[in-house]
């Protein structure tokens, strides 16, 4: 960890308009939760699908792409990771580093709002929130940690991530349940459902599969990032 | 003494072979890298700042190799091409920020010292993405001097410049390397490159052209056939008056008036308006024709 590359990595995404990018999703769920509270439709079977189709489902899989490819893939875009390559800066610091602003980033605009949905939603009912706040949190590390991944391996991060999240997760695991057990979301899933008494949250996952998954992919992740930055060749247009 | 050494280093992308077995060292003092565009001037800068794997052969500073060898970084300042610096800082963050990059014992104390060294204190606090191409460049200098390297890398430090700028920069170059540092900067233009760099090595299509002061260079480079196109009032007559001079090799009537080429650059250029007032010929207009620089490279390559 180095604060210096955190500082200039959070410069670079909140000071420029992908903030807004950021702020759009949130917004929406928590304008949705008000909503739903406000017009009595908030029982647990309706607000835990908006947890789980809308925070969990696409919030938090759209937010960690912006915020673990946007940590990253600009600078190698621009050439100004150069800046940070030419020091005395082992390579996994910088990776890790990455990683971390793309985490924090995932915390505060996926994790907190989905808790601050979930307690308009239900309050305390079932545990439904904190359940789902957790489950976020396991689910975004681990999409960060791909996602940074992707953004220094391939020029198409984002473009991999999307096909990835959409394709893979929603429309393949739809069709062949066997593709859902390879699923950051149901690894997530099964986080929550393990801490809410709230019987519509199901996973195909055991608890345990789903923590071992969840941490082989981070670290895998981290792991793979710092080690192509290491070699990463900044091909010059000549 | 800081001395970089390349030995037989080679660098090809798939099928294409950018720079083909260069050898050479660059000591203290500053060296020219001249070459046309595409000569694989920035493969070369890329290798020796540790950006590029070399394909074969190896790229050391002072013996230690510089490929994967985050360490040599205490010792190379790089100002790359590419304009990109954050734009969303501004100079003195900037600074201030690759300063602690490099853990300084006083990174404040340095950024101020390498922003006053570019004289760019009056700009601090604006943000980098307000700052025209020259103050970039100072920007970019700064950043790479903040740790006060004893190897400065430029790549093409001069290129859209004015011609005020250029000169504050040349000026800073000298400065630098008065002061013992070993200084690389690339270029495609021979007069930059022969003002500033007491050292100069030619690369063209990859390989290692020449090498030597700008005084050997620039002879290789005007004692050769050189073709002038002219046009006169009377071409016929002068090109009899041309040929009964023997500063040139051949002459050709055309359509367009005469094709000329000269034996010695220097000498024609002079002869020329004599043989033209002694036949009493009027020049109407002389431009040489072959003066890209791809065609004096390759009259260096093949000779």
């Amino acid at each position: 960890m180095n604060a210096t590359i955190a500082y200039i990595t959070f410069r670079g995404m909140l000071g420029r308009r992908r903030a807004l990018l950021l702020l759009v999703l949130p917004v929406i769920l928590l304008l949705l939760a008000v909503t739903l509270r406000a017009t009595g439709y908030n029982d647990l079977t309706a607000s835990t699908a908006v947890l789980q189709r809308f925070a969990l489902g696409a919030l938090l899989p759209l937010l960690a792409l912006i915020a673990g490819t946007g940590v990253i893939a600009p600078e190698i875009d621009d050439g100004q990771i150069m800046y940070v390559l030419t020091k005395p800066i082992p390579r996994p610091v910088v990776a890790t580093t990455k990683l971390l602003v793309a985490a924090v980033l995932v915390l505060l605009f996926a994790v907190v709002p989905t808790l601050v949905a979930g307690m308009i939603l239900t309050g305390d009912t079932a545990r439904l929130s904190v359940a789902f706040g957790v489950g976020v949190f396991a689910g975004g590390m681990a999409y960060c940690a791909v996602f940074v991944a992707l953004a220094v391996v391939s020029r198409f991060a984002v473009t991999i991530g999307l096909l990835y999240a959409l394709v893979w997760e929603v429309l393949i695991g739809n069709v062949a349940p066997g593709a859902r057990k390879l699923s950051i979301l149901q690894w997530a899933t099964s986080v929550a459902d393990s801490l809410t008494s709230a019987t519509a949250v199901t996973s195909e996952v055991s608890l345990g599969a789903a923590v071992a998954f969840l941490a082989v992919v981070t670290c895998g992740g981290a792991v793979l990032a710092a080690g192509r930055l290491r070699t990463m060749p900044i091909t010059g247009a000549e | 003494m800081a001395e970089l050494r390349l030995d037989e280093v080679s660098r090809w992308y798939g099928n294409v072979v950018a720079v083909n077995g260069v050898s050479m060292r660059i000591g203290p003092g500053v060296t020219g890298l001249l070459g046309p565009n595409g000569a694989g001037k920035s493969t070369l800068i890329h290798m020796m700042g540790g950006f590029l794997a070399p394909s074969a052969g190896t790229v050391t500073l002072d013996g230690a190799r510089i490929w994967a060898n985050q360490q040599v970084y205490r010792h190379i300042g790089l100002v790359p091409e590419r304009e990109a610096a954050y734009d969303f800082l501004t100079g003195w963050q900037f600074v201030l920020a690759m300063a602690k990059l490099h853990k300084l014992a006083d990174p404040a104390a340095a950024a101020r010292r390498a922003l006053a060294l570019v004289e760019m204190e009056y700009a601090r606090d604006r943000q980098i993405g307000t700052y025209s191409k020259g103050m970039k460049q100072r920007v970019k200098m700064a950043a790479a001097l903040v740790h006060d390297p004893p190897v400065l890398l430029l790549d093409e430090p001069f290129n859209g410049m004015d011609p005020r700028q250029r000169l504050q920069l040349m000026d800073l170059i000298r400065r630098m390397a008065a002061e013992g540092r070993t200084i690389l900067f690339s270029s495609h233009i021979l007069e930059e490159v022969e003002r500033l760099a007491g050292h100069i090595e030619v690369v063209v299509a990859g390989r290692h052209a020449a090498s030597g002061d700008f005084r050997a260079i620039r002879r290789l480079m005007t004692d050769r056939p050189h073709v002038f196109a002219v046009r006169s009032a009377d071409d016929r007559r002068l090109a009899a008056a041309i040929i009964a001079d023997d500063s040139a090799r051949s002459v050709q009537l055309t359509d367009s008036g005469l094709r000329v080429e000269a034996v010695d650059f220097r000498r024609f250029t002079w002869l020329l308006p004599r043989v033209a007032r002694d036949a009493d010929v009027r020049l109407l207009e002389v431009s040489p024709a072959d003066e890209s620089l791809e065609s004096v490279f390759s009259y260096l390559v093949s000779s």
